[in-house]
Formats: C-alpha cells, structure tokens, sequence
C-alpha cells in the first residue's frame, strides 16, 4: 500500500489528524467528542501513517513503545481522581475546577485531565494490539 | 500512626533499589524498620497505663461507610509490641538464617508487607479496613510459605494456606457488611453501643456463623486447623513471626475484638466453646505423633489457639484475663521454640527430634533459651507461663456448670502441650551427643540471642508480673468493656484447687515425656488416620471438583470461537423467548412511531445488501469489507437519531476492527468452506430467531413506560455539577468516572494479554512438559 499519494498524503494527514484528535478530546465536556474518541482519532492517524510508510516509519517516529502510554494513562487518570483525596480531603474522584475558564482549552477541572488520561490510554491499548499483530505476521 | 503502619509497604517499595546491598552490606538494615516502629508504639505505653485511647481518623470511601480510622487501645497495644518486639527479633535472626539466600531482599519484602498488614489488622476500627488488612495478611502469608518455590510441596502448601485463610477472608467480608447494615456503622467501637439491638436482629447467627468461619479459618481450628502444619514449609523464620506469634492470632484476635459486640450470647458461647475445645484436645493429642520439631510445634500452636478460642467462649472475665494474659505468654515462649528450632535445622541439618540430643555442648545459650521456654510452656512456677496457666484454670473452675469436665478437658490438653515443649525445648541438648554432630559450628550471636531475650522475657514477667498487670494486661480487657480495677497477677495464690492442678499438668507432662519416646511408629500410625482426617476429605471433594471442572471444560470450552458464539447466543435465544412467551402482550403501538424518512430508507437499503454481500462472500476480505459497511449504515442510524457522540465512537471503532480483521486475515490460509448446508441451515436459523427476539424485545421495551428519573437527573445536573454541558461525556468522566477508571484498566489489560500472547516465545527448556 506504499503509494505516494497515500504517503504524502498522510505526512499532512497525521499533524491534522492529531490536533483534530485533541480538538475533539478538548471538546468533549461541552458537545459531542471526548477523550475515548479522541484517543481512537489519534490512534487511527498513526495507523494510516503506518500503512503509508510502514510500520517501521511510524515505530521510529513514535519513539517509545506504545505500550508505555497506557500506565502513563492509567497514572494520570487516577491521580485525578486522588487530587481530591490528597488535597483537599475530599472522597476519591470528587470534581474540582477552577474557577475561571481558561480561552481556548474552556474550563479546567480534575475530569479534564480524567479525560486526558482516558485519550492516552485508549491510543496505548489501540496501538499496542495492532503493532503486535501486524509485527507478528 | 498511619504513616507507621504503612511504613513497611513503603520499606517494601524502597528494597526494590536497595535490595542487593542488603544482601551484601546492609544486612541489618532490614532490622531498624521493626526496631523504629516497636519505639513509636512503645511511647504510648504511659498513655495506655493511664487507661487512655488514641484515635486517629482519615476519611477514605465515606460514601460507603469506609474509612481509615486507627484506634490503639489496649488489646491493639498488645498487639502492636507483638509485631514490631517480635517482628524486630525475627528481622534480626532472618539476616543470619538466610545469609547467603539470593532472595533475601524478596523474603524481607513479604515480610514487611506482612507486618504492615498486622499492624493495620490490629489498629483498624473500621471492619472494613479490618477486612482488607486481614486479606493482605493471607497474601503476604502465601509468598512467605511458597518461599521456596522451587519445591513442590511448599507451593501446594502455600496454595492450601491462601485457599483456607482466603475461603475464610470472604466469610469475614460477608459477616462485615451485615453486621454494618444492622448496626447501622462499620465502626467497631460504635457497634458496641448497639449490642441490643444486633443481639436481637434475627441475621444474628449470620453474623456470628461468618465471623466464626474467618477466626476459625484463620486461626487454625479444627477441622480448618490442617492448613498451619503444611505452612510449616516455609522458613522457619515465618512460622515464628507468621505462623505462631502473629498472623494466625489474627482470628482470636477478631474473636476478642467483637466480645463486646456479639458476645455474652448463648450461640457465640457455645459454638466457641465446642469448636476451642475439640482443637485444643484434638491437636494437643496429635503432638505424640510427631518427631519433625515444626510438626510438634504446629500442632501445639494449633492446641494453644484452640485453648484462646476457648477461653473466649467461656466469656466470663476470669476467662478472657486469661486469654490476655495467654496471648503473651504463649507468643514468648512459642516464638521462642520456634526459633530454637531453626537454630537447630540450620546447625544440624536436622528437625527430627528422635535423633537430636546433646546440643547442650555446642549451643549452650540456644539450649539455655529452650529450657526456659519449656519452663514456661509447661506453666513451671517463676515462668509467666505458670501465672498463665494458673488463670486458665481459675477461669474453667468458676464456671457455672460442667465445671469438671471443662477443667479437665484443659488439664489435658496442657499435659500434652507442656509435653511438647519439654520434646522441642529440652530433649534435643540433654543426653549424649551422637557422633554424627561432633562436627556442628556454634551458631552465631543472631541466630541465638533473639530466642534468649524472647525466654528471659518470659521469666522476668514471670518474677515480676506487676510489670505486665497494669499497662498490657488490664487495658486488654477495659477495650472490652470489661471492669478491670481489681485484678492482680500474683505467682504465689496460696493451697488452692488451681495449684494442685498445676502440679497435675506438670508433672503429668513429665511422666509422658520420660515414658514415650517418638518413634516412627507411632508417626506411621498416625499416618494410617490420616484418610479421615479433615485434610484428606477435602482433598478428596477437591479432586473431584477437578475432574468435573476438567469435564465441563472439554465440553464447553473447546477450541472452536463458533461453537463458543452459538452456545452464547443459544442460551440467550432461549432465556428471552422464555420470558418473552409468559406474559407479553404483543401490543405495537404504530402511532408513537415517527415517519420513515427518505435516508433511513436507503441506509436499510445497504444494510440489507451488505448483509447478504457477507453472507455469500467468496473470500474473506470482502465479508469483512461488508460488515464494515454495516457498522458505518448503523453509524448513519445514530446519527439521524441524534446520538453524534456514540455515532463517533462507532465509527472509530468500526474503522479499527476493520483494520484488525485485515491484519489478522492477511495470515491464515486460503479461505475455505469448512461448514456443510445443514450446519449453515442450523446457523441460519439461530441467527434469524436471535435477531428476530432483539426486535421484539426492543418494541417491548418501547411500550412500556420510561422512567425517566434518572435521565433527568444526569441532564439537570450535569452543568451544576459537574460543570459540563455534553451530558453523555460528563457521565463518562465524572458522574459514573469511576466505571471508566476500571474499563480503561480492563483495556489496558486487554492489550497486555495481546501482547504477551503474541510476543511469548518460550525456550525449549521452558515449554509446559508433558
């Protein structure tokens, strides 16, 4: 499938795909989108990537193994949800904000990042099942 | 206080990047966590002299009643010197027993752990945090008993050691959540003001039949008992800490602890009784048909726990003193015994008592430490041990009634226990040294002066009871509300009914350690009962399990994805249909339909045609291709009816699993025709009668009446709340988050199973063999 259309393609594609993936993540708390969404959007540019360049491409430019987002994922969503615990003495995943939105972002509150969270483990678990079972062909 | 009782899950962490200098040069680092703990709680002992009760409290799950609250009262305090006292000995003695072990930094890990686990068991008020604290004390237990792993019968032993204590956690769990909802708190100390009315709720011998099951199962009572002589495979140093002084009190201690709350009842007493009483004598007995010192030591710690059950069954106050006062005693001396016994094993190479003899020459101060142990094991008078077993029998002799068969029943059973101390504490190091030991080192000071302070403590106390009476002993039993002013330990009572008793157990112990030697036959004819022991029976209903599971797995679970898929839907098929049948009123309701639109049309147009496109496909990409295009049609339905966000996700996902059936296909072989017409007849049909049930379960459901409660709820409240306007997201991330917390987990988990299946390559040597 390494057409050069597809490959020029998705170098543009990927960048898009990504702040598109973010857009709908960041969106999620006001209109449809979120960050289990978001997470699939962002998994599937780095899928097209790969089938333009192959695999390998898209493994160098990842960096890390996927696998590896998926306790960072894990870490972030938990620990925003024991912020509450910690410090403020509130039960486990209690919602807090602050007061004020912030332009662009919108308001910021401990379920935002339980979304980011939520965004990056959803690309771990993606991405780590379709490397491993297109390595293992 | 809660930073001290984590302090040894934190001590665990840290050994993961210290752990090769405690092998090497830090060895007794691992020593000054218990050491620095037994001073922390150390310090309250004025406070608790005084009659005083810390408190601590952090909130945790307050929504479910669940919250950390740690209460030092005096039957904690006990507790806590046992733990951290006998914890920094045992640490210390470990350094030098398992010197050259590669896992030494793992063994003191679990040990950590282990005793992080106690002192939360000990100093949780809330039933709760009991609860899970007992569960990570069977956990740790089950790492330190399958500690060499590498022998088989250490991990069937620590495997039989976590099904029992596990079985007995659950019972524990149940008994905890009813007696919260009919005391109306998880708090134990505020359970004891509603002893009425638990006392007459009719789920009383509920409660009480559960929390029997987890005390009995933990702490060893017949018929669970057989588990604790088959963790006697783990190093010795576990069955002293783990095994006698500590862990398996654990049930004795929830036993003393609810007193308050469920005692003084005819039921609690009786079955207390029965149960205390049968252990006690029955494994008391089967210390003559041992020669394996642990063995002896097992089952006279199973005999002693039996007597603590007992005694708290008695439930009168002479009764419980002397289970407080036992608790200490027995932990001095049998903690002493044990490490006695290791001392031995690892000098020797030998536990078989019916060979030992003469260490006196050798181990003079490890033989000094047995006889004094055996002192106050056998309740010799100047041991605390004798104070002990003095109020054991003051206890039984002022019953109300069956006075002489009870009194006798523990004058028995302290024949025997004295007997095995005398055979583990003084047999081995009196006589002749055999030749085949002439050669034995001298073992080094750590691994003889923790046994020697633990025995000189049981003397001293002994001497001195008035060290003991005021600050460990009466508190115990005010944190039972029980009046505690007037009670004296005193070594000399005078002529009375209890010495000539005294002298009868001793005496008696005497006789039967001069008149029976252990010997092989007497171990062989114990193993000829063995069929009809507890142990083998439910050995026996296990195998049998076994092979009905293994039965039940070969016809069910065989391979074949299909098979799986139809039997799934089959028995769903027939659930519904059957409930569908009884009583519905087949009424569609055309007018609340909304019109056919023009796009709905064509999107069942193509869904229909892709259907029969899978259905015929001549290869697989192509069937794939077309159940893509039915995901995307159903995508489009989702999207006319206004539900963009699951509209979305659908998508996504339909494009991934597109992605990874074209993955996965691109490797199997040719496609081929593997069903023949009946079976695709057959396949067809409950295809057909599945999808045809959905729909009319679906225009069921559209006839009845909505509630829309809490639908309303979640769309009123999502902006108050929780700040967000897209209802269905808000859900997803904070109303329901923790939901998402866990399937987020459960994916990840997913992906790892993924992983490990595909990327495991076994070595040769590594294979299953079979």
């Amino acid at each position: 499938m390494k057409t050069i259309i597809l490959r020029t393609a998705s170098n543009y594609l990927l960048p898009i795909l990504l702040l598109f993936s973010i857009f709908i993540l960041l969106r999620g708390h006001y209109l449809p989108g979120g960050g289990f969404v978001g997470g699939l959007i962002a998994s599937i540019a780095f899928v097209l990537h790969a089938f333009a360049n192959g695999l390998k491409d898209t493994k160098k430019l990842l960096k890390i193994h996927p696998g590896f987002l998926m306790p960072l994922g894990l870490a972030i969503a938990f620990l925003s949800g024991l912020l509450p615990v910690l410090g403020f003495g509130e039960p486990f995943m209690t919602g807090l904000w602050l007061e004020y939105p912030i332009p662009v972002i919108g308001a910021i509150g401990t379920a935002l990042f339980f979304d980011i969270g939520v965004y990056i483990v959803v690309q771990g678990v993606v991405l780590t099942i379709i490397i491993t079972i297109s390595e293992s062909a | 206080m809660l930073i001290a009782i984590l302090a040894g899950i934190l001590f665990s962490i840290l050994l993961l990047f210290i752990g090769k200098w405690v092998k090497t040069k830090l060895q007794l680092l691992p020593a000054l966590l218990p050491l620095g703990l037994f001073i922390y709680f150390a310090q309250f002992f004025p406070a608790i002299a005084a009659g005083e009760v810390i408190e601590q409290h952090y909130n945790w799950v307050s929504s479910f009643g669940v919250n950390l609250s740690f209460r030092l009262d005096g039957l904690a305090f006990l507790f806590t010197l046992l733990i951290t006292g006998i914890g920094f000995l045992v640490f210390l003695y470990t350094s030098a027993y398992l010197k050259n072990n590669d896992y030494l930094d793992r063994f003191y890990g679990y040990l950590s752990i282990f005793m992080a686990a106690m002192l939360g068991l000990v100093l949780s008020d809330n039933i709760m945090s009991l609860f899970l604290f007992w569960e990570l004390t069977s956990i740790s237990s089950f790492f330190l008993i399958g500690f060499n792993n590498k022998s088989e019968a250490s991990r069937k032993s620590a495997l039989w050691a976590l099904g029992i204590t596990g079985i007995g956690g659950l019972l524990l769990l149940a008994g905890a959540v009813i007696l919260g909802i009919v005391a109306d708190t998880y708090t134990i100390s505020e359970m004891v003001n509603q002893k009425a009315l638990i006392a007459s709720s009719p789920l009383y011998i509920l409660i009480a039949i559960f929390i029997f099951g987890a005390a009995f199962t933990k702490s060893a009572q017949f018929p669970f008992h057989f588990w604790l002589p088959g963790a006697m495979k783990a190093p010795t140093p576990v069955s002293t800490y783990l095994h006698s002084a500590t862990m398996v009190k654990a049930g004795v201690y929830l036993l003393f602890r609810l007193t308050p709350v469920l005692g003084d009842n005819t039921f609690w007493n009786t079955t207390l009784m029965l149960f205390g009483g049968i252990t006690m004598l029955y494994a008391a007995i089967h210390t003559i048909f041992r020669k394996d010192l642990k063995g002896i030591l097992a089952y006279s710690t199973i005999s002693a726990l039996g007597i603590l059950v007992f005694l708290i069954g008695l439930g009168t106050k002479e009764a419980l003193l002397a289970a407080a006062v036992f608790i200490l005693v027995h932990a001095l001396y049998k903690a002493t015994l044990f490490l006695v016994t290791g001392t031995i094993d690892l000098s020797t190479g030998t536990r078989d008592v019916s060979v030992l003899a003469g260490l006196k020459k050798i181990m003079l101060p490890v033989a000094i430490a047995g006889f004094l142990a055996a002192l106050s094991n056998a309740g010799i008078p100047s041991s605390i041990g004798f104070i002990g077993k003095d109020l054991i029998y003051e206890g039984t002799l002022q019953l109300p009634n069956n006075v002489v068969l009870l009194t006798s029943l523990a004058v028995i059973t302290n024949i025997f226990i004295s007997y095995a101390g005398y055979l583990v504490g003084v047999k081995p190091f009196l006589g002749k040294l055999p030749e085949r030991f002439e050669m034995t080192k001298t073992p080094e000071i750590r691994l003889w002066l923790p046994p020697v302070i633990l025995a000189s403590l049981g003397i001293v106390f002994g001497f001195v009871p008035s060290l003991i009476q005021d600050s460990l002993i009466k508190p115990i039993l005010s944190s039972v509300a029980i009046d505690a002013s007037d009670i004296h330990l005193k070594i000399w009572h005078g002529f009375t009914p209890v010495l000539a008793l005294s002298v009868t157990t001793i005496v008696g112990g005497l006789l039967l350690y001069f008149l029976l030697k252990p010997t092989d036959k007497l171990v062989s004819f114990s193993n000829k009962l063995e069929v009809v022991s507890p142990k083998s029976i439910i050995e026996k209903l296990i195998s049998l399990f076994e092979t009905f599971s293994g039965w039940w797995t070969r016809v069910f679970q065989n391979g074949y994805l299909r098979n799986y898929v139809s039997v799934i839907i089959f028995v769903a098929v027939i659930l519904m249909a059957y409930r569908l049948l009884q009583d519905t009123s087949y009424v569609i309701d055309y007018s609340s339909f909304s019109k056919l639109t023009v796009y709905e049309v064509v999107v069942l147009v193509i869904m229909v045609g892709a259907i029969f496109f899978t259905i015929f496909a001549k290869s697989r990409l192509a069937a794939v291709a077309a159940s893509g295009v039915i995901g995307y049609a159903i995508c489009l339905l989702f999207v006319f009816y206004s539900a963009p966000d699951l509209a979305m996700t659908q998508f996504a996902i339909d494009t991934l699993t597109v992605i990874l059936f074209v993955l996965v296909l691109y490797r199997l072989p040719k496609y081929l025709v593997l069903s023949d017409y009946k079976q695709r007849i057959r396949d067809g049909i409950l295809a057909c009668s599945f999808g045809g049930l959905i729909s009319v379960l679906a225009l069921e459901v559209l006839a009845q009446p909505v509630n829309e409660e809490i639908s309303k709820f979640y769309a009123e409240n999502a902006y108050i709340l929780a700040h967000g306007k897209n209802v269905v997201n808000v859900i997803l991330v904070d109303f329901r988050g923790t939901d998402t917390m866990v399937e987020i987990s459960v994916l990840a988990i997913a992906a790892i199973g993924v992983f490990a299946l595909l990327k495991l390559r076994l070595r040769g040597h590594e294979r299953e063999q079979k």
